[in-house]
């Protein structure tokens, strides 16, 4: 994982300096509210509807026990001892007050951490794969990269005050996308040419919220050295040319589409052209010393458990559906990635207490080399952890509400914070989750229904990124009530797609039993190898309808 | 006479009037005793058929392409460059454009609604005077130039990177 030297250090505790004296010229009314509102935003700082938001960066979604540690100390100190996972991999929290925000980034900053850029019109967090580093098919490790971007990207001075949000996302899977990179507004896909070159295929002009899109390709493969000095001459193209006039058309999707695909990337190589050759072409040295900070862990040589699991799975049929639905295959033998799914029904998903941060970065520290990861699920990996001691880490996680074997069922849904807490929603989004959970209680069931992503946003800003759920709701207002649009198709995988609008939409009681609709004509249809999305994509929306609307 | 900062924090007098664009049907009021910024456009629709004694320079719009000055950048002594919003930040873009593609040497100025939390941006991407918004307080700007005493990236103000000097 990335340490800070001297440099980074010092960048960090000018920022909090900046900040605190922001804070205080905001807080003595020398910063009118309109001004001070971006300052805040790049510091991560939201007011909401009830209270401030505070999004706290997790780069790429990587965290030491350390970090996990003092967020959930911060929690208890300075918010009500709770945070909630975001499908970008950071961190909020929902209760902070502003005065305080300054100490709360001093505390993060003794932990290299920060909010910075994780809001606001600017470069935010770079996300990649939860499961980087560990899984075999990977062309390289995405990680070391996405520091490089995310430093590039950091205080960028040109880059501050763009038209819109700019979110940039790294896979290096050849067989899947878990970072959904083709729904950002950059999305670069890490390949091989033929002289076995490493380099990267670029997306851009991807992205949800109103105007959903998959981001066509720009350049088929972009040397590895050439990575900032191309991602620069995309931002300028957009800092320069991207709408400024209507924030609904600001996004570079929206100027992609205006200038078409290859009018956009003519646009970007000219003007990369001019600066290829700069200095701030990579240099060898600068990714080999990046690639260092990203090494294996102290892995020991061990062979697969196969025979231990095989008789524990026999023995304990609840451990055996964990294992089959929460543990991943490790490139390493004798190791497995575990994903600790943070959606107990009856708890809002993807919120997690002060004291079960706490256990997360105990078992972190006892299973897994000291590291865990945020997912883009919302969810928490700990990416190394021993065959061998799986089910007593399964014990262990038990009694914490962690061990619900639900990962990529219907009941592992993805879920924006909602009109319980944020003043954009139209709709709250927590209870719906929950109604749908509760709905869908037999894992026996859940299991036989295979992968089925279910995408809750409440509104057209889509933080649950409703467009690319194979099921996604979107919360609307319907004259002052909470009504529930639900769409179908979606697909944030490497045959990304947006899902298509079923209909009129339906009053939030009425949810769990249309999503019953829903599951049941896709049992009644399906061939026996199908999933949900591919029975959606032979039959279509119409059977789909017809049920839903009789 | 108006104050402007300058790079390095100082405030100096100076007397530059920037001439708005004239509504339609007339023409280009210049001040007689002071040097004049007028729009990029109109210098360059005929860049010798103005002169004017106190001296005179241009001043471009966010959305105007500074791409259209190369080659004569020299010739003039200041450019502005004006944020209508401190939000707009093409600007920023505006800047390393004339300094590091067209090699602007001379004083490039931002004018505008210019704040306190932005100058250190405009000082990275080129900008080396700044005309504050006038209810902001002058003495203040030295710090905000220099909250940060090094960057990740280069930019105008300098051309290696935090890799490479990590290098070095």
């Amino acid at each position: 994982m990335y340490v800070y030297d001297e440099h980074d250090r010092q960048i960090l505790a000018e920022r909090v300096a900046q900040f605190r004296d922001q804070t205080n010229r905001a807080l003595a009314g020398e910063l009118e509210e309109d001004e001070f509102l971006p300052l805040r935003l790049q510091n991560g700082l939201y007011v909401q509807r009830l209270a401030p938001m505070l999004r706290i960066c997790v780069p790429y979604g990587m965290l030491r026990s350390d970090q996990i540690r003092r967020l959930a100390r911060i929690t208890r100190d300075y918010d009500k001892g709770y945070a909630h996972f975001t499908t970008r991999q950071n961190v909020q929290l929902n209760w902070p007050a502003i005065e305080d925000v300054p100490d709360i980034l001093e505390e993060l900053s003794e932990v290299e951490m920060h909010a910075n850029q994780t809001s606001g019109n600017c470069i935010r967090n770079t996300t990649t794969d939860q499961f980087a580093g560990v899984q075999d098919d990977e062309i390289a490790d995405p990680r070391p990269y996405c520091e490089i971007i995310h430093q590039w990207s950091t205080y960028h001075p040109e880059f501050a005050f763009l038209p819109r949000k700019f979110k940039v996302a790294v896979n290096a899977s050849e067989r899947t996308d878990r970072a959904a990179i083709q729904v950002h507004d950059i999305g670069l896909q890490m390949v091989r040419n033929d002289k076995g070159e490493l380099g990267f295929r670029v997306h851009v002009g991807g992205g949800l919220g109103r105007t959903p899109m998959v981001g066509p390709v720009i350049r088929e493969f972009l040397p590895e050295p050439d990575l900032l000095t191309y991602l620069e001459a995309i931002l300028r193209v957009y800092n320069r040319y991207g709408r400024r006039d209507n924030k609904y058309k600001a996004r570079i999707k929206i100027l992609v589409k205006a200038l078409t695909p290859e009018g956009f990337a003519e646009k970007v190589e000219k003007e990369w052209e001019h600066t290829r050759n700069s200095p701030t072409r990579l240099t060898r040295e600068a990714i080999e010393r990046m690639q260092g900070y990203f090494t294996a862990p102290d892995y020991q040589a061990l062979d697969n458990a196969t025979d231990l699991l095989a008789q524990q799975r026999f023995e304990h049929r609840a451990f055996d559906q964990w294992l089959s639905h929460n543990v991943t295959t490790h490139k390493k033998p004798g190791y497995a990635i575990v994903t600790l799914t943070v959606k107990e029904t009856g708890t809002p998903p993807d919120d997690v207490s002060d004291r079960q941060l706490e256990q997360i970065a105990d078992l972190a520290d006892e299973y897994s080399f000291g590291e865990a990861r945020v997912t883009h699920h919302q969810n928490v990996v700990l990416a190394d952890v021993r065959q061998d001691r799986l089910f007593e880490l399964w014990q262990a996680l038990q009694p914490i509400g962690f061990a619900t074997p639900n990962l990529d069922t219907l009941t592992d849904v993805i879920c924006c914070p909602g009109g319980d807490y944020c003043a954009l929603a139209n709709a709250k989004s927590i209870p719906v989750a929950e109604s749908i959970q509760r709905r869908f209680d037999d894992l026996d069931y859940l299991y036989d229904l295979g992968r089925i992503d279910l995408n809750i946003s409440g509104c057209m800003n889509a933080c649950g990124h409703h467009h690319v759920g194979h099921i996604g709701v979107l919360g609307v207002d319907k004259k002052g009530e909470e009504f529930y649009q639900i769409s179908l198709g979606g697909s944030s995988q490497h045959d990304a797609s947006i899902g298509k609008i079923l209909g009129p939409s339906f009053a939030r009681d009425d949810m769990p039993e249309v999503v019953a609709k829903l599951i049941g004509v896709y049992v009644e249809k399906r061939t026996e190898e199908e999933e949900f999305l591919d029975t959606y994509r032979r039959i279509g929306i119409q059977p789909f309808k017809e049920k839903v609307y009789a | 006479m108006p104050e402007i900062i300058t790079q390095d924090g100082t405030i100096k007098q100076d007397d530059w009037v920037l001439v708005s664009r004239p509504e339609e049907g007339e023409s280009l009021q210049l001040p007689e005793k002071q040097p004049a910024l007028i729009p990029m456009d109109i210098w360059l629709a005929d860049p010798h058929a103005i002169v004017h004694k106190p001296g005179l320079g241009i001043w471009l719009e966010s959305h105007d392409e500074p791409e259209r000055l190369e080659g004569m950048v020299n010739d003039l002594p200041l450019i502005a460059v004006n944020f209508p919003k401190f939000s707009d930040g093409r600007g920023y873009s505006i800047g390393r454009l004339l300094r590091e593609r067209l090699g602007y040497r001379n004083e490039l100025r931002a004018v505008g609604d210019v704040l306190l939390d932005q100058l250190q941006f405009m000082k990275r991407c080129g900008f080396d005077s700044y005309a504050l918004r006038p209810d902001k307080d002058i003495n203040k700007a030295a710090r905000c130039l220099n909250f940060f005493s090094q960057s990740y990236q280069a930019a105008t103000d300098t051309d290696i990177p935090l890799f490479r000097r990590r290098a070095g």
